[in-house]
């Protein structure tokens, strides 16, 4: 069975994730120790919380010096979920600038609703709450089996800005936003795989067969 | 493009899942876990779990229970009643709350929206707003499961409670509550020309042209309602493709 480290920084809905990755035939262990990313198949960077609290516990917990060590060293395949994404980033700007764990290239910027234009056409509103279709870019394994134009849920007020070449997938929202992103064994998505039902947990299993 | 949700709401009292008029009259209704599964196979957008017992009776939300029906709910859940600190809303995040409704303790004390949001996010702190319309024409705010009176306006509490950094409005109306007349749609239009962030609309919903009103008309994001789907064969799904036919986006 793969087994899949689920990283605690104490801000986040653990459990979800756990069930989730249960149900798709793995085995989740929780933790807030660095060590165990020695002994598993995959892991998880999940995320509920604001980039700067989260830097700061990842830190104070040696994951930040752990994580990289284990994903660019090891080679051990990460999915970054959420703010969990948004870490892997280089500078996140959520209440200050702060540096991020720098796996992939970008920064976090606030999602900043275009203007009305005048007309009576909705306006956006951040953050980005429910269920948007996503467009898959390049030919990450993460889509295997899904329809581009799937529907995943959102619940985000910033978002990473991506060059080109690591963006696996967008959604639209305040323009087009980078839905998900990665290269080689690092994987990340803006939306909950752990909550988008169906087609979350057929990227998850994706993700564990990767 | 971004799809209208269209949420069940489940309000538990002491263990029991209850549907009431007016914020009263409570009629049991079946039990969590159970309507928890069915949403759960019928793929609903989300859904939400108020505990309305909790704040009257000044206690704690049943985190022991919400963590058992959040183990079953593979799909996004806002959770609500008796939150009110910090503590209450990591908890109810750990066992797996998407987003956290709080109502009585944000009016009694605001900071706690802006303290919630900067450590967990302004994505997942929903304000719950339930509004009463006075004799004098103001939509008057009320807490304690619409007991009480608070002499806000639901307009400027709304803006505070974004300010404040709010990520939701759930909005509920006291006077339409159960009685499956349609949404207070002046009160929701009020409060989506008002804020900047989505609005949840909530309480009188009696079809599903009820539904598409309150989005279309009202300008709200998503939708929530009990009683259609509790006491009648209504259900999630035929309510979006109702909406879908009215030209708004869901997701099918």
């Amino acid at each position: 069975m793969t087994s899949v480290a689920i990283i605690d920084y104490k801000l986040c809905n653990l459990d979800s994730i756990a069930r989730a990755v249960e149900e798709c035939g793995g085995k989740p262990i929780v933790t807030q120790d660095p060590r165990d990313l020695g002994h598993v198949d995959r892991v998880i960077l999940p995320g509920v919380g604001s980039f700067g609290a989260a830097m700061t516990n990842l830190r104070a917990a040696g994951f930040d010096k752990a994580l990289p060590d284990a994903v660019l060293g090891e080679k051990l395949p990460l999915l970054g979920i959420c703010l969990g994404m948004q870490l892997l980033a280089e500078r996140g700007t959520e209440h200050g600038d702060h540096a991020g764990l720098g796996l992939l290239q970008g920064t976090v910027t606030k999602l900043e609703p275009r203007p009305n234009g005048g007309n009576s056409a909705p306006t956006e509103r951040v953050p980005h709450i429910g269920w948007n279709d996503v467009t898959p870019m390049g030919c990450s394994p993460l889509w295997d089996g899904l329809t581009p134009g799937t529907d995943f849920y959102f619940v985000h007020s910033y978002r990473l800005e991506s060059p080109h070449a690591e963006i696996l997938g967008t959604t639209e929202c305040c323009g087009t936003t980078v839905a998900s992103a990665g290269r080689d064994n690092i994987m990340a998505v803006q939306f909950h795989p752990e909550k988008s039902q169906v087609a979350g947990f057929r990227l998850l299993k994706n993700f564990l067969a990767f | 493009m971004l799809k209208h949700r269209v949420m069940p709401t489940l309000l538990f009292k002491e263990v029991g899942l209850v549907k009431g008029v007016g914020y009263d009259s409570w009629r049991r209704v079946g039990a969590a876990m159970q309507a928890v599964k069915v949403y759960n196979m019928r793929q609903v957008d989300e859904l939400v779990f108020l505990d309305i017992g909790a704040t009257p009776n000044g206690v704690a939300p049943d985190f022991h229970q919400i963590d058992e029906l959040a183990d079953e709910c593979f799909m996004p859940m806002t959770v609500g009643g008796g939150v009110r600190s910090v503590e209450d809303i990591r908890n109810l995040l750990a066992v797996g709350a998407d987003k956290v409704a709080i109502n009585t303790a944000a009016v009694a004390d605001p900071a706690l929206i802006s303290r919630g949001a900067e450590l967990f996010g302004v994505q997942c702190i929903t304000v719950s707003i339930d509004i009463r319309r006075q004799p004098n024409g103001m939509t008057e705010v009320m807490t304690h499961c619409g007991k009480q009176a608070t002499g806000l306006d639901a307009v400027v509490w709304a803006m505070e409670a974004e300010r404040r950094g709010a990520g939701e409005i759930l909005l509920g109306s006291v006077d339409r509550d159960g009685t499956m007349s349609g949404y207070d749609i002046e009160a929701i239009r009020a409060v989506t020309a008002a804020v900047g962030i989505p609005v949840i609309a909530s309480g009188g919903a009696g079809n599903y042209r009820h539904m598409a009103e309150a989005l279309s008309k009202g300008g709200a994001d998503a939708v929530a309602a009990a009683s259609i789907f509790h006491f009648t064969e209504m259900t999630p799904r035929e309510a979006k493709l109702h909406i879908k036919a009215a030209g708004l986006p869901v997701r099918i």
